[in-house]
């Protein structure tokens, strides 16, 4: 039990409900006046003529009766119609003075009581931009008498979100080896016994130092900032397919088992709602506020080079030499897709079918009780490997007869170059070298295109070796 | 979402394939050339000049022709697990103006597109409010409605670009994009239908889907442009884009617009859930990463010529094409190049020129029959300038996935064949 070193990252704080959320009030303030600025010089700099025409007209407008609306709707409509064809420079000028107006007016619709008058407030905000038509002005105090209050019971049907600070989580409680259990059950056929992910699925475990590298693998322990949003996640969106058929101890034995496979706590630890908060993730602090205002969005304000901008141009990359665009060709998308098929779903029913008994009668010099141990550990190759009787490649090469076979050694399955090189090299399977594959593949074979993290134990490693003995080449 | 920017499987396909398939086109223009013999086109009888066509109802909910049969989404399988949590492009070289057709707009899923009753389907405010409530589809139909154009782009849009010219074609690029009118309930009318408490700094809105969908949005967005929508181009929603009803943030990421909107919280911290914490963070160089990049930067791209819709009329007049938004204003300028960059021009902008919406440009040129670099670049009414994917790569580096609106390049050669390349 010792493939994940256990290392503890359990922080105890003073206080639970310190989760720093780094969007302050006042980072949000000042980023939303930024915003505000920069509005309000877009606008200034891009009031067009017919706008400005539009706005105009609208100030002009008096106070709005309830019976003109719809005229004056028409009317100011032609207005803009007009505007947009024949921007006038002149009125430019009179724009500001139309800024106030909508506000104004707003008001004037507002003043009147009983449900005839609402629909001033269509008119009331005028045409704040030239062909656009206004947002429905403020509406302080203004209700609709609309819907119904919510029940409590109702209210706690939906209310299912958990924040970082613990608000939202139930009362309950799951521990590490209850996890590894529902997890296996539920989750394994995805996302890999230990997290690392079958085929495409995303990977749930590990990525610890790879943010800087080229293919960064985000893991809760890699990359989350929180350990909220894996019980809320969980919790709302999985299994997928089966979304919330957890219960809620299950969830929580669940979250406890993805920390552990994210070397976070030690086996034997249990989570509940008492200590929740305080289990903090490692990357909680990799993040910070958008800032491209700070930075990126000066610099790419700048007036461009229109004319001579450089002597020589070349071609850098090409996107024909990847060649990854789908066929347009209808029947060959459906040819390709075959051929490349690493579909995890169908590739389970397939594995599912594969007749795995056959090699009961050929364990000659093999204990059975290990082979029987093997079969069951084979659960966790079976999503890309078969075995026995009219095995096929999948995602992975089938098994029949790989010990004693050429590493690499199957003519139309594609490995990966670790494996073409072995095979070059002539190196055979053999209890030694699939031993240690099976422990540590990407250790083993480094550049291996087997995602998988590795079995756990010598024992695993022995019964499997012992299992996969058993099937021939045919 | 778990798309796979770099891993890739390799396909069959020649990137002439675009060229081959628009033959009949290069033909009809040989013809026009140099006639000698008359054109059966016009002296002879045509069937449907003859015979009568269907009568009306024929199809009571109509159809593009038959001939537009390749006017479809399109998805790269490679990028995704399975195709329930998956994405498809809008076709962008093949549509014009600014509006994108229902049945065109790209779909993203994280549960499946959700079939809902809208007889069984409520919506509830709830938190931080005076009064939580809940409305039917027959209660927000009678609340005030607004109409508004509005783009919608995932931020993963040109996601896969980030390392590399990568896919062909403007639908693979750039198609994660889609530009519709909206009519909606302004967010604010139904908020304060609830009323905020003093407290109300940030709302959840959440899908009624598999997923049940979650991002927290800050409030000043949700009383400032936010609408409950449910209708798009005049119809119902459809169903791939949230039946019956979704939000709408404009100018922001595409992922916020929750879909089958079922509730919106409000509270007083964001609750940091999958979609912005796992997702939807930009990842920098260094290993830190951005969060809450909610706003889309201007971008813009050339959709006609483009991989999937080559020159097939050989030397000539020819008009180039494609189109530009920005998530913070107008687009009232488009350069466009044709030597790479060497020399610029402004694009001739057509159609309504509307706050966060799709914007047109053209730019007829007489063309030599010698190879171009095309590239377009979109000024917004900020000022802002769409960046080169180098000057993005500076402040970003390629781990990112998301909001790359780098400049796109298309190199067209001799023969008139577009293919998507970086250039120096
Ligand atoms: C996620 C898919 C996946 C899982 C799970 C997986 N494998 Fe593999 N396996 C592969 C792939 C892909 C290769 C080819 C490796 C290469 O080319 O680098 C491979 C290669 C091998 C080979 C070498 C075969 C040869 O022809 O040289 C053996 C043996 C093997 N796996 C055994 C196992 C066992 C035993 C398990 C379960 C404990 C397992 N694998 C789990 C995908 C997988
Ligand atoms: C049938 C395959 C499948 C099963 C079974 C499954 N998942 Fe998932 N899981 C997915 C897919 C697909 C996604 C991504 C969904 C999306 O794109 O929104 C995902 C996403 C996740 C994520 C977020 C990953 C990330 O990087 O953001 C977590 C955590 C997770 N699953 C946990 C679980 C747990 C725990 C279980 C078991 C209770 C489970 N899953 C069962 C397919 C599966």
């Amino acid at each position: 039990m010792s493939k994940f070193p256990n290392q503890l990252a359990l922080v105890a704080v003073a206080t639970t409900s310190v989760v720093a959320l780094s969007v302050g009030l006042s980072e949000r303030a000042a980023y939303r006046a930024d915003l505000a600025a920069a509005e309000a010089q877009a606008m200034a700099e891009e009031t067009q003529a017919a706008e400005a025409s539009a706005v105009a007209e609208a100030a002009e407008a008096e106070t709005v009766v309830t019976e003109e609306v719809t005229e004056e709707v028409v009317a100011e409509a032609e207005v803009v119609e007009e505007a947009v064809e024949e921007p006038a420079e002149d009125v430019v000028a009179e724009a500001p003075v139309a800024e106030d107006a909508p506000a104004e007016e707003m008001h004037a619709g507002m003043a009147f009581e009983g449900g005839t008058s609402r629909p001033a407030l269509f008119v009331g905000a005028a045409w704040a931009e030239s062909h656009e038509s206004p947002m429905i002005g403020e509406l302080e105090g203004i209700t609709f008498d609309l819907g119904r209050e919510a029940l409590p019971e109702e209210v706690a049907a939906w209310n299912i979100d958990i924040r970082p600070d613990g608000q939202g989580l139930p009362v309950g409680s799951g521990d590490v080896w209850t996890g590894e259990e529902v997890y296996i059950e539920n989750c394994a056929m995805c996302h890999g016994d230990f997290g690392e992910a079958v085929g495409r699925w995303p990977v749930l475990a590990g990525g610890w130092d790879t943010l800087t590298h080229e293919d960064p693998v985000k893991t809760p322990g890699s990359y989350w900032p929180y350990l909220s949003t894996v019980w809320d996640y969980v919790h709302r969106a999985m299994p997928y397919g089966q979304a919330q058929s957890l219960t809620d101890d299950e969830v929580y034995a669940i979250t406890a088992y993805l920390l552990y496979l994210n070397n976070l706590v030690d086996d034997d630890f249990e989570l509940s709602n008492e200590n929740f908060t305080e289990v903090r993730l490692p990357n909680e602090d990799g993040f910070f506020m958008d800032d491209r205002e700070e930075g990126e969005i000066p610099a790419f304000s700048e007036e461009p080079c229109m004319e001579n901008c450089k002597d020589s141009v070349e071609i850098t990359m090409r996107a024909t030499i990847l060649d990854v665009t789908p066929e347009e060709e209808e029947a060959e998308v459906t040819e390709a897709a075959a051929e490349t098929s690493d579909e995890p779903a169908t590739e389970e029913a397939a594995a599912e079918e594969a007749p795995a008994e056959e090699g009961a009668t050929e364990m000659a010099a093999v204990d059975p009780a290990l082979v029987e141990e093997g079969e069951g550990v084979f659960r966790k190759c079976r999503a890309c490997h078969q075995v026995g009787e009219g095995a096929v490649n999948r995602t992975g090469p089938h098994l029949n007869g790989v010990l004693g076979r050429t590493i690499g050694g199957l003519d139309d399955f594609r490995y990966s170059g670790v494996f073409e090189e072995a095979k070059a090299a002539g190196e055979v399977w053999g209890p030694e070298n699939l031993g240690a594959y099976l422990a540590d593949p990407r250790g083993a074979m480094p550049g291996t295109k087997m995602s998988f993290a590795g079995l756990r134990s010598e024992d695993e490693i022995a019964v499997m070796i012992a299992y996969l003995s058993t099937f021939e080449a045919q | 979402m778990d798309m796979k920017f770099k891993g890739m499987k390799p396909s069959r396909r020649s990137f002439l394939t675009g060229a081959a398939a628009a033959g009949v086109g290069s033909v009809a223009a040989t013809v026009a050339k140099g006639q000698t013999a008359p054109d059966p086109a016009i002296t002879e009888l045509q069937d449907w000049q003859v015979y009568l066509g269907d009568g009306v109802d024929a199809a009571p909910y109509g159809m593009p022709s038959k001939h537009e049969s390749h006017v479809v989404r399109r998805t790269v399988e490679w990028l995704t697990a399975d195709n329930v949590s998956s994405i498809n492009f809008t076709p962008l070289h093949e549509l014009d103006g600014i509006i994108t057709p229902n049945g065109v707009c790209f779909e993203r899923h994280h549960g499946g597109a959700a079939e809902i009753d809208p007889a069984e389907h409520r919506l509830m405010i709830n938190g931080l409010v005076d009064k939580e409530l809940v409305f039917t589809m027959e209660d927000l139909m009678r609340f005030p409605r607004e109409n508004h154009v509005y783009f919608l782009e995932c931020a993963a849009n040109t996601g896969m670009e980030w390392a590399g010219a990568q896919l062909n074609g403007c639908q693979f690029t750039h198609g994660m994009i889609h530009n519709v009118m909206y009519t909606g309930i302004p967010l604010k009318l139904l908020l304060a239908e609830a009323g905020l408490k003093t407290n109300a700094k940030w709302i959840l809105p959440e899908g009624a889907d598999a997923s049940a969908m979650t991002r927290s949005i800050p409030i000043e967005k949700a009383l400032d442009d936010c609408l409950v929508a449910f209708k798009m181009n005049g119809e119902a929603l459809r169903t791939e884009q949230g039946y019956p009803v979704r939000l709408v943030v404009p100018g922001w990421e595409g992922n916020m617009w929750v879909k089958w909107l079922r509730r919106i919280e409000v509270g007083d911290e964001p609750w940091h859930h999958r979609e912005e914490t796992s997702k939807y963070t930009d990842l920098l160089e260094d290993g830190t990463a951005r969060r809450f990049t909610w706003e889309m930067d201007a971008k813009s791209v050339i959709t006609n010529p483009s991989p999937q819709a080559p020159l097939t009329h050989g030397p000539g007049y020819t008009v180039l094409t494609g189109v530009a938004w920005s998530g913070r204003g107008t687009i009232p300028r488009v350069d466009v190049t044709l030597d790479g960059g060497k020399n610029w021009h402004q694009a001739r902008m057509s159609g309504p020129s509307l706050n966060k919406s799709m914007h047109r440009f053209y730019f007829e040129f007489e063309w030599d029959g010698k190879p171009l670099l095309l590239q377009s670049r979109a000024h917004d009414s900020t000022g802002y300038v769409q960046p080169t994917k180098n000057q993005l790569r500076e402040w970003r580096g390629e781990n990112s996935i998301y909001h790359n609106n780098g400049i796109q390049t298309w190199y067209v050669n001799e023969k008139g064949e577009a293919e998507n390349v970086e250039i120096s």
